[in-house]
């Protein structure tokens, strides 16, 4: 059988592939930015009590190699929790825990690097801190974390295939399939990887797009 | 009611083992404009900081109006309203225009109104002259325009006394002179306003009183003709006689 045939017979599953990738992708990077903001606060903002248990969340997520964390929580977590999640959710959450972690220091380092004098300005205005927070830091740290935020679309989409490992039926467990059925190594491969090389391009169109829609003259990421 | 729209009682404020403001008391009445002045690293800043309880004295009081600013706790907020302050690095926010600068608090803190806001704004960018700069970023606006930008911020929330912390030590004098005729309409519009500078010209046209400090303390304090030319502390002359040389 040759690549083109199987393509066509395959296609199908193909393209389910890249949604379940996709998916995995997408809810990791809204976890982790869910996630992620608060930490970046606390770590900033919050007191020692809150502060501790933040740092040990990032140690412990950025810390530990991601497969490992993927048996610890599919076959050790979750089900001694009596939590019988399929395949998809486990990876989509650990993705984004562990995503969290990273995006929590993106965030926390673009925070910091906000001048003192802005907090400063919106209290004397009679803005309470948490106000200032929201209306004056956060516009201004997201911006900044853009750039840095862009990079965790490729790392998580790259990191995603490990998921085959828990059997979630993403692109590279099709691939695997496919390659089992049908003998035909590389060019199954090589057309898995170029799936990836597109998602991952595409994506980063967009990501591109979003920092020009909100670049600001003169201020973090610049226009064009 | 006192006569007094401002009040501070033997302020105090340690910095760890050092002492910073070693017992600060004056009185300011409506439409005053306090100068004050003193060697770097005198607490000037910290005093003016002291009021709006950015920096929280270890002791003394600060009344606005006869109300305790001091120990006031979450309160502190609704005070800060009432009390304008301008800084030497202006502190724009960077993320918004020179409109939404100065419309963002009446919005966000007092609930206003977006179009009565955005006319508030306005018509406070009118007042220091930067009405055509309203959809400019702090980026593109000069230290001048953005220091007259930061005073309309401040003017937007209608406060009874402002605070300036060296206003014009950023910018070169010709900028300088521009931000300085905008506080002096203030000053002669009846704002009550302290201010810490070394425009000796500024002083003598409107303050009512010149405060010379240093280490913590008020050394001496009177009219600025006084003060100037006819200083009583020996500190105050050398003081005077060392930033009139420039
Ligand atoms: N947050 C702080 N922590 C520790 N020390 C501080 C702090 N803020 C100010 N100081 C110290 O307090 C002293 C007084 O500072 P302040 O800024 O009030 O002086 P100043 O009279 O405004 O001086 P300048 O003319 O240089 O602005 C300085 O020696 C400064 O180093
Ligand atoms: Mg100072």
């Amino acid at each position: 059988m040759d690549i083109i045939s199987i393509l066509i017979a395959w296609g199908p599953y193909l393209l389910g592939g890249i949604a379940v990738t996709l998916g995995l992708v997408l809810s990791a990077l809204a976890i982790g930015f869910v996630l992620g903001l608060p930490i970046a606060l606390i770590q900033v903002y919050g007191n020692r009590m809150l502060r501790a248990p933040a740092a040990v969340y990032v140690w412990f997520f950025r810390g530990l190699p991601i497969l490992v964390l993927l048996f610890l929580f599919y076959f050790g977590i979750f089900p001694v929790m009596g939590l019988d999640f399929p395949p998809f959710v486990v990876g989509a959450v650990v993705l984004g825990l562990r995503g969290a972690a990273y995006q929590s220091q993106i965030f926390r380092g673009a925070i910091q690097s906000i001048a003192e004098g802005q907090m400063t300005a919106a209290l004397s205005l009679g803005m309470t801190r948490w106000m200032a927070i929201r209306t004056i830091i956060l516009p201004q740290a997201l911006r900044i974390s853009l750039p840095g935020w862009s990079n965790e679309y490729p790392e998580i989409l790259t990191d995603s295939a490990v998921c085959y490992a828990i059997g979630v039926m993403e692109l590279l467990t099709r691939t695997s399939q496919i390659v089992s059925q049908t003998y035909v190594t590389l060019p199954v491969y090589m057309a898995c990887a170029g799936i990836f090389i597109l998602l991952n391009y595409a994506g980063m169109q967009v990501i591109l797009r979003a920092e020009e829609k909100f670049a600001i003259p003169g201020f973090g990421i610049q226009s064009g | 009611m006192s006569d007094y729209i401002l009040r501070v009682v033997d302020l105090h404020k340690n910095f760890g083992e050092r002492e910073i403001l070693h017992g600060i008391s004056f009185n300011v009445k409506k439409g005053e404009t306090i100068v004050f002045i003193g060697p770097s690293g005198t607490g000037k800043s910290t005093l003016l900081r002291c009021i709006n309880q950015l920096t929280v004295p270890d002791r003394g009081h600060v009344y606005i109006d006869d109300d305790e600013i001091t120990g006031c706790g979450h309160r502190i907020s609704e005070y800060r309203q009432r009390i304008g302050m301008v800084f030497q690095n202006f502190n724009l926010f960077d993320h918004l225009t020179a409109v939404q600068n100065v419309e963002i608090a009446p919005i966000k803190v007092r609930k206003m109104d977006k179009t009565l806001a955005r006319d508030k704004a306005m018509e406070e960018l009118r007042r220091v002259g930067m009405e055509d700069w309203a959809d400019h970023y702090p980026s593109e606006l000069s230290g001048g325009q953005a220091q007259r930008v930061s005073i309309a911020r401040s003017l937007a929330m209608d406060p009874e006394v402002i605070l300036f912390d060296e206003p014009t030590s950023a910018l070169d004098p010709e900028l300088t002179r521009e931000v300085l005729e905008v506080m002096k309409d203030l000053a002669k519009s009846g704002m009550t306003m302290l201010v810490v500078t070394h425009e000796m010209g500024f002083a003598r046209s409107v303050a009512t009183e010149v405060v010379f400090m240093e280490g913590g303390q008020i050394v001496e304090q009177g009219p600025p003709s006084e003060i100037m030319k006819n200083p009583k502390h020996p500190r105050t002359r050398e003081f005077i006689g060392k930033i009139s040389e420039h």
